[in-house]
Order: C-alpha cells, then sequence, then structure tokens
C-alpha cells in the first residue's frame, strides 16, 4: 500500500510536468492549427540555458535566463517559421515544426554533448518523507510549482485579455479579427506562454530521480503529446488529465515493473502509447473534446 | 493547331528519349561503377519503396503517418525470421524459407498489420493521426527489444542473403559478365532497380485510378469527399494498408542491403527521415518520393565521404550532424519555398508534355492552399488557424 501510494504521489508529479509540457503543446495547436513537433527542443532549450548559466550566475537568476531564453525562442520560431505559413494547411506547416526540431535537436545535441549535464537545484537529491510515503524534494516541489502554474494558467485562460481573445480566436479567426483583435499578437503570446511551461517542466524533469539533463530529455516531451491527444487535442483541461493519467500509469508500470514482466523490460517508457491507443480505439475524439464526433 | 502538336512532339521525343538514355546508363552502371555507389544505389532503391509508400499515404491521401519506421521493421523482421537460417551458429533461429517467399511475406504480412492498426489510423484526421501514428514507433521499439526470439533483440539479428530459383545475391558464385565480376552489389543493383520500376509503376497506376483521385479528395476536404460517395474510412483504410505493403518490401529490401537489423534502425529518426524524403521529393508525386529518397539516402553517406572537402565539416560539425543540418534545413526550404519540391523542379521540362499534365497527382496539401471564403462546411471543419 505505501508503495502504491508513493508511486501514486511520483506518478502525480511526473504528470503535472507532462501536463505543462502538453498545455503548451494544445495551446499553440489551438492558436496555430499545427502539432508543434519541435516542443521537445523547446523543453532542451529551457534545460541547456540553466545548465550554462547556474555555475557562474546562481540557480535563481539561472531560471530567469532560461524561462526569458525559452520565452524568446519559441517567439522566434514562431515568429521566423510559423508565421510565414499561416495561410498554409495545417500538415505542411506541422511538418515545418518537424524541421525545425531536426535542427534544433542537431544543435543542442552538439552543444550538450556526451554525457549528463548538473543544473544546479539547490534541493539536488534531497528526499522528504510525508507520513510513510517518500519522495525526491524536487518532485515535490514540481509538483506543487506546476499546480500553482497550472491553477494560474487557468485563470489566465478564463478570465484575462489574451486568454478571451485566444479562445475566441480558436472559436472564429474571421469573426475574432473583425472585432478587433490582433491575432498575430494573441498567436505570439501563446507561443511565448508555451515555452515558459515547457522550461519549467524541464527544470524539474532533470532533477532528481533523473540524474540531470541529457538530449533525452527530448523523448520525455513525446510522452507529453499522448497525454495532449487523450485530452482531445483542443482541450486545455483535458490536456490537464490527460498529462495525470499518463505520469501515474507510467510511475505505476515503472513500479511494478516486476509484476509486469510478462510484458518486458523497460515496458514504462511504452506505457503512455498504449493508453494513447485504448483510449483512441474507445473515443477517437479524445475524452474531453468538445466537439465530439466531428473528428472524422 | 498542328504547329503545335508538332512542337509538343518534339518535347515528348526529347523526354522520351532522354529517358531512355537514362534507363541504360543505369543498366549499364555496375561495368563501370565501384561496390560503394552500387550500394548505395541498391539502399536508394529500397528507401524509395518505402518513400513512395508514405508519399501515398501523407501526400496523397493528407494522412501525416510518423508510423513508417514501425512497419519498415515489421518488413525487416518478417523477412529476416521467415527467410533465416534454422540452426545458426549464433543468434536466434529462423524457418529457412526460400528468401522470394520470405520477401512476399514481408509485403503480406506487413500490409495486414497495416490493417490491423486500420480502425484506430481511419478514423483519425491527418493532424491527429501523425501524433498518434508516434505510438506504434514506441511500441515498435519495446517489441523489437523484447520479442528477441524473433527480432533478436537489442543487438538484432543477422539478415539472409536473397536468392531466387539458386541464384544468389551474393559473392558466393562466380559470374562475369563482359569481363566484370558480378558479386552481391552488382547483382543487387538489378533487384533494386527491377522492384523499384515494378513498386513505381504500380503507384503511378494507383494514383491515377479512381483509388488515387479519392485519396487526394480525402485529403483536400474530407466531408466534400464523403458527400460524392467516397467512403472517407474506406479510403484512408486503402492508403495505409499500401502504404505499410511498400513499406514492408522496403523494409526487406533494407534488412537485404545491410546484411542485419536492429531496434536502433527503425526508430523515430527514421520515420522522420522518409518524411522529410517525401517532403524533399516533392509531396504525392512517385517522382517525387524517388528522387527525395535518393537525396537522403546519399546526403549522410556522401557527407561521411566527401565532407572533408567543405570547410567546418569534420572539425567542428559531425559529418553526420552535417548532413542533419542540411536536409532539416531543406525540408523547412521547400515547405516554404517550393512545396511541389524536387519533382516540380524536374517536373518544369515534362509539365508542358501533353500526355503528362494529367498523370501528375496535384499536391494540393502541399501547396500553399489558398484562403477559401468561409462557407458552411469550413464551419464545421475549422480547426482554427488564426497564425
Amino acid at each position: 500500500m505505501i508503495k502504491f501510494l508513493s508511486l501514486l504521489l511520483a506518478g502525480l508529479s511526473l504528470g503535472s510536468m507532462y501536463a505543462l509540457v502538453a498545455m503548451g503543446f494544445v495551446i499553440i495547436y489551438k492558436a496555430s492549427g499545427v502539432a508543434n513537433f519541435a516542443h521537445g527542443s523547446l523543453l532542451l532549450i529551457g534545460a541547456t540555458f540553466v545548465a550554462f548559466t547556474h555555475d557562474t550566475l546562481g540557480f535563481g537568476p539561472a531560471v530567469l535566463v532560461a524561462l526569458l531564453g525559452t520565452a524568446a525562442s519559441a517567439f522566434l520560431l514562431q515568429f521566423l517559421f510559423i508565421r510565414p505559413m499561416r495561410t498554409a494547411s495545417p500538415i505542411p506547416t506541422t511538418i515545418v515544426t518537424i524541421g525545425m526540431d531536426i535542427l534544433l535537436l542537431v544543435l543542442l545535441t552538439g552543444l550538450l554533448g556526451e554525457g549528463l549535464h548538473e543544473l544546479g537545484q539547490p534541493w539536488a537529491g534531497d528526499t522528504v518523507v510525508i507520513g510513510d510515503v517518500g519522495i525526491t524534494v524536487n518532485r515535490l516541489i514540481g509538483l506543487i510549482v506546476a499546480a500553482l502554474l497550472i491553477v494560474g494558467f487557468l485563470v489566465l485562460f478564463k478570465r484575462s485579455a489574451w486568454g478571451i481573445s485566444m479562445r475566441a480566436a480558436a472559436e472564429d479567426p474571421e469573426a475574432a479579427a473583425l472585432v478587433g483583435l490582433r491575432l498575430g499578437r494573441v498567436t505570439a503570446t501563446t507561443w511565448i506562454i508555451a515555452g515558459v511551461l515547457a522550461c519549467v517542466a524541464a527544470i524539474f524533469l532533470t532533477g532528481a530521480p533523473t540524474p540531470g539533463l541529457s538530449p533525452a530529455l527530448w523523448t520525455v516531451a513525446l510522452v507529453a503529446f499522448p497525454a495532449a491527444i487523450i485530452g482531445g487535442l483542443t482541450s486545455v483541461h483535458g490536456a490537464l488529465v490527460g498529462g495525470l493519467v499518463i505520469g501515474v500509469a507510467e510511475s505505476l508500470a515503472t513500479g511494478y515493473q516486476q509484476q509486469l514482466l510478462f510484458l518486458g523490460r523497460g515496458f514504462g517508457i511504452v506505457v503512455p502509447f498504449v493508453v494513447l491507443l485504448v483510449v483512441l480505439l474507445v473515443r477517437p475524439e479524445g475524452l474531453f473534446s468538445a466537439r465530439g464526433g466531428r473528428r472524422v | 493547331m498542328s504547329d503545335r502538336l508538332q512542337k509538343w512532339d518534339s518535347r515528348l521525343l526529347v523526354t522520351r528519349a532522354l529517358a531512355v538514355l537514362g534507363v541504360l546508363l543505369l543498366l549499364v552502371a555496375p561495368l563501370y561503377l565501384e561496390e560503394f555507389w552500387l550500394r548505395l544505389g541498391f539502399t536508394a532503391c529500397g528507401a524509395a519503396i518505402g518513400a513512395l509508400g508514405l508519399n501515398i499515404l501523407t501526400g496523397a491521401a493528407g494522412q501525416l503517418s510518423l508510423a513508417h519506421a514501425f512497419f519498415l521493421a515489421v518488413g525487416a523482421v518478417t523477412y529476416s525470421w521467415l527467410a533465416g537460417d534454422p540452426d545458426p551458429a549464433i543468434g536466434p533461429t529462423g524457418l529457412g524459407w526460400p528468401p522470394v517467399v520470405a520477401m512476399a511475406m514481408a509485403i503480406v504480412v506487413t500490409a495486414a498489420v497495416g490493417l490491423l492498426v486500420s480502425p484506430i489510423s481511419s478514423r483519425l484526421s491527418g493532424l491527429y493521426l501523425g501524433i498518434a501514428s508516434l505510438a506504434l514507433v514506441f511500441i515498435g521499439q519495446h517489441l523489437l527489444a523484447t520479442l528477441s526470439g524473433i527480432t533478436g533483440g537489442f543487438q538484432g539479428r543477422s539478415a539472409p542473403t536473397f536468392s531466387v530459383f539458386g541464384f544468389e545475391f551474393s559473392n558466393q558464385s562466380e559470374l562475369l559478365v563482359l569481363g566484370v565480376p558480378f558479386g552481391r552489389y552488382e547483382r543487387l543493383w538489378y533487384l533494386g532497380l527491377l522492384l523499384l520500376a515494378v513498386s513505381a509503376w504500380a503507384g503511378r497506376n494507383l494514383l491515377k485510378s479512381r483509388h488515387g483521385r479519392a485519396f487526394r479528395m480525402i485529403r483536400d476536404k474530407e466531408l466534400a469527399a464523403a458527400v460524392s460517395g467516397i467512403s472517407v474510412r474506406r479510403g484512408k483504410q486503402n492508403a495505409f494498408v499500401v502504404s505499410s505493403a511498400l513499406a514492408g518490401l522496403s523494409g526487406a529490401l533494407f534488412a537485404i542491403a545491410i546484411g542485419s537489423i536492429a531496434p536502433v534502425s527503425f526508430s523515430l529518426d527514421v520515420s522522420i527521415q522518409y518524411l522529410v524524403m517525401i517532403v524533399i521529393g516533392g509531396m504525392g508525386t512517385v517522382t517525387g518520393s524517388i528522387l527525395g529518397a535518393a537525396v537522403v539516402t546519399a546526403l549522410p553517406i556522401l557527407t561521411q565521404r566527401y565532407g572533408g572537402v567543405f570547410p567546418l565539416v569534420g572539425d567542428v560539425v559531425s559529418p553526420a550532424a552535417a548532413a542533419r543540418y542540411l536536409y532539416g534545413g531543406a525540408l523547412i526550404a521547400v515547405l516554404m519555398l517550393q512545396p511541389r519540391g524536387l519533382a516540380a523542379v524536374a517536373g518544369l521540362v515534362r509539365r508542358r508534355a501533353p500526355s503528362n499534365s494529367a498523370s501528375e497527382a496535384r499536391p494540393i496539401a502541399g501547396g500553399r492552399a489558398p484562403v477559401d471564403p468561409p462557407t458552411d462546411t469550413d464551419a464545421l471543419e475549422r480547426k482554427a488557424p488564426i497564425t
């Protein structure tokens, strides 16, 4: 039971990171109509900024630099590559994001080289025990920060001028433009917010129990894509639930590996995708899609 | 009128003459080229068949798929397992079937797997499928590592050499043609060309047929396709199965070219490479698939061999990285500047020949479709692109 609870807690924490990534992915989809396959590179950019600056600046300022840097990178990517494609159909534009990802990944892999990089989180590998359930401090702080960010984000999405414009524009771009919304600005803001969310997730995903930053972080982002799809791709709340579901499922499958050995070693990594296929088989439009059944 | 016809005729004559000359050059190439180029040629032929499969699915039918590496793996494993040595000194056993049968089975099995996943794939629209198809790649990687009795696990397994009715595609038996010894890669060169020619011919006919037109209609407007009597789900399923079948053949050829298979050869990266091939070559066209496959296959091998000629390559950027920069950049450049790809560049001459104008699949998905005035169907279908 204690094992189950600690795996559940670890899963929720991991899931909250996936949720941050998936929410960014979803708002970009809503704003630009593309699946942003360069999202993994955004995470890498964030973590790389911290890894390369924390020695000289200290962890706090390094995180600030990383947040700004990732936001700026996300904005630049959107401005240079996605904006010019705005009259194209979604598939070519999505393939452009794959092109961005190829370039960023080869650049960052070259920069990072072999081996692991420390991000210098001050809490390092400490663990805390709540009741009988243990969790690394990194994951606990991650869970709290993610929860705050998610609540803040949802409020922003519901109440702020950006959130309202964003939802209006996603509903009907022409009408939104006609009532005077500056769609270009709304989209740019969306990418910046997605970049910030990705950067925060990256900082906690590279901390304990993960040993540090390596290009493998990019793969972690791929796991967040199923989270977005499970939620229905157009639903921010769906991405949140999808992220948590995937995080818990992965944590449990990894924790109970011994009992699941008949499925093969390392099954935990595949779990998000198995969950994805099962959900798609039952509800092809995702769990929270507003337009049930329209996704022929 | 007759003047223009005559002009067209002479153009057509020139094109035909060039084509015949090209074919002749390809046929005599093994007499002059060294092994390195023949090997590259065979690998490119195999890749071109796979790219053609993806192009029918993504270019023609508009279904973005990143699962291609998975289907290549199914083909490669099926071939290697069925034709493998039943009692090898090391590594997993095979069934010892004749390689020709094994290759045919690779196509059939992969097509069947494509059919098996189609309840999921044919219900999803383009972008959705793109992300969902990631699942197959990861599950495929897991299966490759886990089912070690068939796949050889992490280390992989060796792939048997190909043979037809006792004629081995290997260096085992002596064969001299016009004084040139014909070894493994000289023989494989012709096998690659033959299979590519057959696949290209079949692909071209398919794209010209009512099925091909149905694919393009589904790509351009699902609702309109459904209204005009096309079964959208069936159409997507067809595209998926054809694409898988070609991927199966391509996977088997890959196994033959390399001589062994391992999970790393079928990672997500490979799916992306195939996507790059069809985009650079030209979406929805047979010519584009072949050109793109040739470019993407050759790039890393050529930067490896000749990269030292260029500044920076070697000291600052590794040859492999240089190739990635090149094709990543090319991918973006093509989509932003010439969405119809290399095939359009090559097609500049041919497009004026009357017999060919209808045969080119019009790659609207790859092009900048003009923004339609909003209609009722638009309102239903919109995916909210407001950038």
